[in-house]
């Protein structure tokens, strides 16, 4: 695959392409198709495609009640309003009964850039993980987006599923062993001085933290974690084990997230060094995502600084 | 099972109000005031209305219902244990922890409740993809939905309102009980909601407004929303909270209050009187 492209995009693609192979799937949209591209899909499959408006709260209701009818939805709109506005919706209409539906947060985190801060959702990894019996996935690249979405239709069960804006580097095609299953961690490279838990955009950026501590001959290993639930657990649990100290990073909020999630399983099973790298509980702001980005430290050099850090803990 | 007319419907519709009472009663906590206002055309559904199996409760075929307003959880149970989809005697163990029936329908553990619902305002919208997905799977099966007065000040109503004309759903029929009271008083003084019907001809739906006791009327309204072709029906209901417990009628203070012993003893001797005299007749 390589070259870059936005996971939004990769998913759009997949919708179409899967298609076929899954007649069940319905997506409904509230007035940002051409956003979270699903427009192709509406183009392919109109009979398939309901544009709900903007109205959100509604369009996670229909999928419920067709959930309950055998379908599969797929519900698209910005993550801010996806986690956020229709939280109460997906608890007590999706994730309460249980119901096989795909709730899509596209736009997530603050690579959405010049919308800025009302459109920036850091929350929407925190929201959902808190949610009996959901799935929530963020993948790194437009492969594993692709895998992801594939993977989410053989699924029975709510989901939430986070799309980025910007185009990024794809790269888990080119990586020998990698196998996309839903719930379990890829090892993207190994290493012994400390571990990288990484989601999302972050995995990348991760890599490239890894070549900069090797110069100084720290050994990085990094995992990639697209399935922030179910965690997991032997994974990391073994990764802690191993490697004495770990640093989550993630384009979302420290609490509640990947973070969060990380934090609480090694203080009750096997306390390390743990340094949580994202957006230390503030609002993002307008920029370009790049800038946005490297205005809240979300690089490679910051996460190097973290990683630093917990090795001198660990000593 | 046969359909039932006229005075068999009041004489079920008595004894799921009945049932009602005492499981609120025995669980000390519920919604009796609303669970009576709906109790009539919650029992013309079941016993005449709608094409559903108690023995096959996921039937894929079966027409779907909703209750939005799903804090008349009591009345819904009553009827669905009455039709058969599961033992009388359960209702007694309404929001017990040794049990199933939830404070609010619950769709994974109570057979033939359709859609689990309790927050308010959320419940019209699943009922609008299931008459979407009739729609979508070529089915013949028909959704219908209540909704409380009071409900429906929740913007995503009328999110779901204009959805539901959007698809032309002809097969999604809806009642609005206007009892006129919710938890803080009088519905027009928490929060004014007329004129509702021309409110919902202006959303494009086709408007049918009857009195919620008249079994007649309510049987004529269904037959009417079955017949009206390109666009959804809705039934305006006027309807009495409360209805035929003479201390709770028409008092908002009953919406949410269990009956103590002293107070159950009147209710039930005043419905079960209402009962003979329906079943005499």
């Amino acid at each position: 695959m390589a070259g870059k492209i936005a996971t939004r995009g990769a998913y759009g693609k997949a919708l179409v392409e899967l298609a076929e192979k899954y007649p069940k799937l319905m997506v409904l949209d509230a007035d940002l198709s051409k956003a979270t591209m699903t427009k192709d899909f509406a183009a392919a499959y109109p009979e398939r495609f309901f544009d709900c408006g903007i109205a959100e709260n509604n369009m996670v209701g229909i999928a419920a009640g067709m959930a309950a009818c055998g379908l599969k939805p797929f519900t698209n709109t910005f993550a801010i309003f996806a986690a956020g506005r229709c939280y109460e919706q997906v608890r007590n209409s999706i994730a309460y009964p249980h119901l096989n539906a795909v709730i899509v947060g596209s736009h997530g985190g603050i690579s959405v850039g010049e919308d800025g801060a009302t459109h920036q959702c850091t929350e929407d990894l925190a929201l959902m993980r808190e949610l009996p019996g959901m799935v929530v996935l963020n993948p790194c690249d437009g492969n594993e987006m692709r895998l992801a979405v594939e993977a989410l239709m053989e699924y029975e069960g709510p989901a939430y599923l986070r799309l980025g804006r910007p185009a990024v580097e794809t790269f888990t095609d080119e990586l020998e062993h990698y196998s996309f299953q839903l719930g379990k961690g890829v090892t993207i490279a190994e290493g012994s001085d400390l571990t990288i838990v990484a989601t999302g955009m972050m995995v990348n950026m991760a890599r490239k933290a890894r070549e900069l501590l090797s110069a100084e001959g720290i050994s990085v290993r990094v995992l990639d974690i697209h399935t922030i639930k179910p965690l997991d657990e032997e994974l990391i649990l073994k990764a802690a084990r191993e490697t004495g100290a770990i640093v989550t990073s993630e384009e979302a909020s420290v609490i509640g997230g990947l973070g969060g999630a990380v934090a609480e399983l090694l203080a009750e099973n096997c306390p390390v060094p743990v340094i949580r790298h994202g957006v230390n509980d503030t609002f993002g702001r307008s920029g370009k995502a790049g800038d946005v980005l490297e205005y809240y430290g979300l690089t490679p050099e910051v996460l190097s600084e973290k990683c630093r850090k917990a090795l001198a803990m660990k000593k | 099972m046969e359909k039932l007319y006229g005075n068999d419907l009041a004489v079920m519709a008595y004894k799921a109000r009945l049932l009602a009472v005492e499981a609120v009663h025995r669980a000390a906590s519920g919604h009796p005031g609303g669970s009576l206002s709906c109790a009539d055309a919650l029992t013309t559904l079941y016993f005449n209305e709608m094409n559903v199996d108690p023995e096959r409760p996921n039937w894929e075929d079966r027409d779907r219902f909703v209750l939005s307003k799903g804090h008349c959880a009591p009345a819904l149970y009553a009827v669905l244990a009455l039709r058969g989809y599961f033992p009388v005697e359960e209702l007694q163990m309404l929001r017990s922890i040794k049990a199933h029936l939830s404070g609010h329908p619950d769709m994974k553990y109570v057979p033939g409740v359709d859609m689990s619902t309790g927050s308010l305002g959320q419940g019209l919208s699943a009922a609008v993809g299931m008459a979407l997905s009739a729609k979508i799977q070529g089915k013949r099966y028909r959704t219908y939905a209540i909704c409380g007065d009071g409900e429906i000040a929740e913007g995503q109503i009328w999110e779901a309102l204009m959805s539901a004309a959007k698809w032309d759903l002809d097969n999604l029929c809806v009642f609005i009980d206007v009892n006129g009271l919710q938890i803080d008083g009088a519905t027009k003084d928490v929060m004014p909601t007329e004129p509702l019907d021309k409110k919902l001809e202006a959303f494009n739906w086709h408007v049918i407004k009857i009195d919620g006791h008249d079994f007649a009327q309510i049987l004529a309204a269904l037959s009417e929303a079955r017949r009206t072709k390109g666009k959804p029906s809705v039934i305006l209901m006027s309807t009495v909270k409360g209805k035929g417990v003479s201390f709770m009628e028409n008092q908002a203070g009953w919406h949410g209050k269990a009956p103590n012993a002293d107070e159950f003893a009147i209710a039930k001797a005043e419905l079960e009187a209402k009962i003979k005299e329906l079943e005499e007749n």
